[in-house]
């Protein structure tokens, strides 16, 4: 209203709209028309093999229809046996996983770490980033052969990308006036480390890790697929051999055990905070 | 004079990047037990010049001695251990949140202690003896276990306070300690301030906005101006012509707008996160 009154001028104008992201008109067309010729093109060049779907449609059904009256029994202890690998997996390379976690999150935050440790350290993470746990599992397939070990270096290797950079900027955004006053009494790097950084990441980094611990056994059921061992290992067998009944049992246990950990972390990690 | 310095800063200028520098050209000279006030508008380098002096952040050029030893010239060991005597107290506390009290206070002997000692809390009983009585002394024997972010500010304050005590300090470098603490709480921390300094004959710098309390608690007056000093003297020389030198003729008697404009321009016009970061 103020503004209105005060400017006399302009009072003639009484119309207002947002100003357009793109100013010119004939790009903004443009870039409309050239989005739908795109779309219809890309969908034009979808082939269905309408045939192939019908087939198909069966065959799921049957997947489906098997979740409905799952069989825990006749492979039962396959089933025992590829939950504890998958668990002792899970639990194996998570611990071993924050052990390097926490080195490489020191390093890798910009803060704390000189030049070079940063770079490397940088670069390791970004290299577990890069590639997604079922490609790095292949590789560690070949390396270490069929079983869990593979499964294990895999599942470490992958919780460094996710645990040591999310440590890495949770190090770079501490209050750094508490840095400080430690650094004020004369405290060394380490007394320094211990009594100003620890403190204000680890509840932080306790979470983070009980939520990787449920990532982890996600992943080992995933990896077990390419020959990581564990659970996945068993559900392919059961699928390969189209024992649907089997591999439904198995898919319910993956899912109780995961709703069960999911669970519990959230709990710890309130708890925690 | 040089005789009774415990502190002198010599020519010592610092220069963040390729800024204007920050301070320009300071000489100083602190007697022991003397409790100095270092007033000006934020900016005017204050928090930078205590800082210079402790060393956690580096000074370009000059010099600066505590008791003979040129602290400028330390490195690594040598640092630490000349930090020791010369603590510090924060303007937000800076205490370590997620620690307890005590912990924090005993923070105060790090440069005295082992690492391992540290790490496992082993305090040596002469330290943990004299930590409890430093908080009777500011008032907290009562808070020994409390997480120190369940306290309010003034607590904190003391307890920042007992933190810095602890290390067994001839000088104190104190950067603001009342800017976010009420009236009241103000004048009783720089009482406190004042009484530990005359109970203990500690020398100290204190950077403060108030220039009432600057007036009320400290033996000398130093004014800063654009990190230059400008003013240097009794607190009963301090007129309203000098405080226009040091704030500037418009920023003094108005609203505090304009003088946030003059500092930010006066120092560092390109960056002031620069100055600010990570201090204030």
């Amino acid at each position: 209203m103020t503004v209105s009154q005060d400017s006399d001028s302009r009072m003639a104008v009484s119309t207002w709209r947002r100003p357009p992201l793109i100013r010119d008109p004939r790009w903004r067309w443009a870039l409309w028309i050239g989005l739908v010729v795109y779309l219809v093109l890309a969908f034009a060049s979808i082939q269905v093999d309408w045939s192939r779907v019908m087939e198909g449609l069966g065959r799921g059904a049957a997947f489906i229809s098997a979740f409905f009256q799952p069989d825990f029994v006749s492979r039962r202890d396959d089933i025992v046996g590829g939950i504890l690998e998958s668990l002792t997996m899970t639990v194996v390379s998570t611990v071993l996983g924050i052990l390097l976690s926490v080195p490489f999150g020191l390093g890798a935050a910009r803060n704390i770490a000189p030049w070079p440790v940063y770079g490397l350290c940088r670069g390791v993470i970004a290299l577990s980033r890069t590639f997604q746990e079922v490609i790095i599992a292949i590789l560690f397939v070949a390396m270490f052969g069929f079983g869990p070990l593979a499964g294990v270096v895999t599942l470490a290797f992958a919780t460094i990308g996710f645990l040591a950079k999310l440590l890495a900027e949770d190090i770079e955004a501490i209050d750094w006036r508490q840095v400080e006053a430690v650094r004020a009494t004369g405290a060394g790097w380490w007394q320094v480390m211990n009594h100003a950084v620890q403190p204000q990441v680890t509840p932080r980094l306790l979470g983070l890790s009980l939520y990787r611990l449920d990532i982890n056994f996600r992943e080992s059921a995933v990896i077990g697929i390419v020959g990581a061992g564990g659970i996945g290992a068993t559900l392919n067998t059961a699928i390969d051999r189209y024992e649907y009944e089997s591999a439904a049992a198995i898919l319910l246990v993956i899912i109780a055990i995961v709703m069960a950990t999911e669970y519990a972390s959230s709990h710890a990690r309130r708890y925690l905070q | 004079m040089s005789d009774t310095a415990m502190l002198r800063l010599e020519g010592v200028q610092k220069r963040y990047g390729r800024d204007e520098p920050a301070l320009i050209d300071i000489d100083l000279a602190l007697p022991r037990g003397q409790v100095m006030a270092l007033i000006g508008p934020s900016g005017a380098g204050k928090s930078t010049l205590i800082r210079c002096v402790n060393r956690l952040v580096e000074p370009t050029q000059g010099e600066i001695r505590l008791e003979g030893v040129a602290l400028t010239r330390l490195h690594g060991a040598e640092l630490r251990r000349a930090r020791r005597s010369m603590a510090m107290i924060f303007q937000e506390y800076a205490l370590v949140d997620r620690l307890t009290v005590m912990e924090n206070v005993l923070s105060g002997r790090l440069g005295y202690v082992g690492f391992w000692r540290s790490f496992l809390r082993r305090y040596p009983s002469a330290d943990i003896e004299t930590a409890l009585h430093m908080l009777d002394r500011v008032g907290m024997p009562h808070a020994m276990d409390k997480r120190a972010d369940a306290l309010s500010g003034g607590q904190r304050q003391r307890v920042g306070i007992a933190r810095a005590l602890l290390q067994s300090p001839s000088l104190l470098l104190v950067d603001e300690p009342t800017a976010s603490l009420d009236p009241r709480t103000s004048r009783q921390i720089m009482r406190l301030i004042r009484e530990l300094c005359v109970e203990r004959g500690l020398a100290a710098i204190i950077n403060i906005h108030d220039v009432a309390l600057a007036e009320r608690f400290a033996d000398r007056i130093v004014g800063l101006r654009d990190g230059r000093i400008v003013f240097d003297g009794r607190p009963d020389t301090l007129t309203p012509s000098v405080l226009t030198t040091i704030y500037g003729e418009e920023e003094w008697s108005t609203e505090p707008e304009p003088a946030d404009d003059a500092d930010e321009g006066g120092v560092s016009p390109a960056t002031p996160m620069a100055v600010h970061g990570g201090m204030s």
